[in-house]
């Protein structure tokens, strides 16, 4: 129970950190685990971002076979899309940078 | 030796059989080297050359085959769930995601994404790292070869063979292109020749956005730069229509045909007005017609094209071209099927005072005309095999002009960007780009577009990059250009500015010796005049008078090398001296020479 609740409390504090407009937790079948935006673009983010992060990886598996995707970050004009991917989750953030 | 030999021979022996005979080997000329000549050169030591040893590369670009696209749409549901698990149910979907959460790996894995995620947030919160630094600094003049490339070709779908004849450009962007189709061989039409034209979308060439439909065949077509719906079309029997593609295929509305012209309506140009529903049309049965679009049935003003001003009809010069620059609404020039350029008023009160100046133009149709957007005063004309710049201030001859090409030039424009670029387009299908500032014999790029005629040329009007030719196949080809054509540079237009003013001066000057001959020939008795005349053109001249450069350099090249030769000669006199001297002496500094040489190394 400890661990869920430092896998909350994380997940808070990332929600809560600057310019974040939303964070998805999808498991490898693309399925939304655990998101904090509305149903719709949760679906579109995930079906998309699973793709990509497919090929991602292949890309960093193919250019030098001892690596593996750590993290791929799509930047667009008006904010910043961070996907974490592990071996059966992913994790993608979408945030506006304050910096700017 | 002479160079001629004369023989008779006598007329019943023409025509015989020729017989040849050996004869004996006879120099007949010999010229012997003459060794004092080589005293006029003098030996280059050290020689540089470069070499350098490459591999051969060649570039080369293909077009592929066009494939067909089509666009379609796929709509999709909410996917990816286990085959027990209905996602409509928000139960069974919760369930299933508490189970995941519940997974062994799902508490490690979370923490340790979530530490990297979190530490690649806080790094996008303090710096930027996609700023780009280097933002306003213009970027570096790159001399490189300007080329152009073929974008996209769009090809008329219909089988009958028509030359394209016009091309227009959407006003608002570069999305969309109206081409008009008519087939302008003298007496070829057939009755079942397809007299459609089209308006195709840049990024589809397999099939036109809108088919438009007149009744006779357009020669011309223009959107409207105030409404982007609509568009004017000339047509082949002298009709004008408007069309509005919300509206459909068909023409919107038409002139009266009794009203309109006699001849093809070659060319219809908007005007700038505050409605936005003016226009004119010119035709090569001599009229000038003003039209409103609200009520098309007859014109709202005509001009008669004669020159003696007397409104004849039969004495009128056929329009081929018209020139109309929006920030002087009330002038325009019309170039003439005989060749002439008319610069007309439409404030007149009748047609004497409509019709200005009018310049000697061309020896065949003017096909193109058109002011230079920066420079108002010049204009340029494209017609027989020569493009001229004019200066409205030189009422007699054209200011500059290019060498006659082989082809017959078709179209021409002046590129909206950069001041000293203009295109025009061949008979042999190619289009040339020139660049009055770099080179004036011959164009800085010349692009084989087609195999055939190329008749008519667009170019897209705010960046100048895209460049839009027809050719009398029907082939629309759209023509990209490298940087360095669009992109002015900063002096440039003063350099130009600078080229024009030179030329027109050196056109006065030469009208005014004109003159000034003609006047000394024909009246020697008014002495006052042509010496006040003399001295106009002197003053003129003088201003021009710079040091000769040319003079000059040829006057140092020669006092240069004189002064080697005579160094030289004092050089090989004294040598002759010391020689003598040194004769013994030489074979023991022969023998010194290679043993210090050993010590050295």
């Amino acid at each position: 129970m400890t661990s869920q609740n430092e896998v909350d409390d994380m997940i808070k504090r990332i929600q809560a950190s600057k310019g974040v407009q939303g964070l998805i937790i999808i498991d490898s079948d693309g399925i939304p685990i655990r998101t904090s935006m509305d149903n719709d673009t949760t679906l579109h983010y995930a079906a998309l971002i699973s793709q990509l992060t497919i090929h991602a990886k292949r890309v960093v598996r193919e250019l030098d076979s001892s690596q593996e995707l750590e993290q791929l970050r799509l930047r667009s004009h008006k904010h910043e899309i961070i996907v974490a991917p592990e071996s059966k989750y992913i994790m993608i953030v979408v945030q506006v940078p304050e910096a700017l | 030796m002479d160079i001629q030999h004369v023989y008779t021979k006598k007329r019943s022996e023409f025509g015989r059989q020729v017989i040849f005979t050996d004869r004996a080997v006879e120099s007949i000329a010999d010229i012997p080297p003459n060794p004092d000549l080589s005293r006029e050169y003098i030996s280059r030591n050290p020689v540089e050359l470069a070499i350098q040893n490459v591999r051969e590369f060649s570039e080369h670009w293909v077009n592929t085959v066009r494939f067909e696209t089509e666009n379609r749409g796929i709509n999709h549901v909410e996917g990816g769930w286990p085959k027990d698990i209905n996602p409509l149910e928000p139960d069974q979907t919760s369930r299933f995601r508490k189970k995941t959460e519940k997974e062994d790996g799902f508490t490690r894995s979370m923490l340790s994404l979530g530490n990297l995620v979190e530490h690649t947030i806080k790094q996008n919160n303090i710096v930027d790292i996609y700023e780009n630094y280097f933002q306003n600094l213009e970027p570096d003049v790159v001399e490189e070869a300007p080329y152009a490339k073929t974008v996209n070709i769009y090809r008329d779908p219909h089988k009958t063979r028509r030359a394209a004849n016009h091309i227009s450009w959407y006003a608002d962007g570069a999305r969309k292109l109206a081409v008009s189709y008519c087939n302008l061989e003298f007496q070829s039409g057939t009755n079942d020749s397809f007299i459609d034209s089209y308006i195709w979308d840049t990024e589809n060439p397999t099939k036109p956005d809108l088919h438009l439909k007149p009744i006779s065949p357009l020669v011309c077509i223009e959107f409207n730069p105030k409404d982007t719906h609509q568009l004017v079309g000339g047509c082949y029997n002298g009709q004008v229509c408007i069309f509005d593609t919300r509206k459909g295929s068909t023409a919107v509305e038409q002139s009266l045909i009794e009203n309109s012209h006699r001849d093809p309506a070659y060319k219809t140009v908007w005007l700038q007005s505050k409605s936005g529903t003016e226009f004119f049309s010119a035709s090569t049965d001599g009229k000038i017609l003003w039209w409103d679009t609200k009520k098309l049935s007859e014109p709202v003003e005509t001009l008669i094209l004669d020159i003696e001003k007397k409104g004849r009809l039969e004495n009128a010069l056929g329009a081929m071209s018209l020139e109309y620059e929006s920030t002087i609404p009330t002038k325009f020039m019309v170039g003439t099927e005989q060749g002439r350029i008319i610069s007309c008023n439409r404030k007149g009160k009748n047609d004497a005072e409509k019709i200005g100046n009018v310049f000697p133009g061309h020896w065949g149709p003017v096909y193109a005309l058109q002011r230079h957007p920066n420079f108002l005063k010049n204009f340029l004309s494209v017609g027989d095999w020569t493009v001229r710049i004019w200066s409205e201030e030189m009422r007699d001859d054209c200011i500059m002009w290019t060498k006659p090409s082989v082809h017959a030039l078709t179209d021409g424009q002046w590129s909206p960007t950069r001041s000293s670029i203009f295109f025009t387009t061949k008979m042999d299908g190619t289009l040339d780009v020139w660049d009055i500032l770099f080179k004036q014999n011959e164009p800085t790029l010349s692009i084989q577009v087609v195999d055939e005629p190329l008749h008519c040329l667009r170019v897209e009007e705010p960046h100048g990059r895209l460049v839009a030719c027809g050719s009398q196949n029907g082939t629309v080809t759209l023509v990209e250009l490298s940087d360095n054509l669009c992109v002015q540079g900063k002096s440039e237009k003063a350099l130009v500015n600078g080229m024009f003013d030179r030329e027109t001066r050196r056109a006065k000057i030469l009208e005014a010796r004109g003159r000034a001959r003609r006047d000394a020939r024909g009246k020697s008795a008014h002495g006052e005049k042509t010496e006040k005349a003399t001295t106009d053109g002197a003053t003129l001249e003088s201003e021009l008078k710079e040091a000769d450069p040319i003079e000059k350099a040829e006057k140092d090249f020669w006092k240069i090398v004189d002064e080697e030769k005579r160094k030289r000669d004092r050089k090989a006199a004294l040598a002759g001296e010391k020689a003598a001297a040194e004769a013994g002496e030489t074979t023991q500094a022969e023998e010194a020479a290679p043993a210090t040489a050993e010590t050295t190394e």
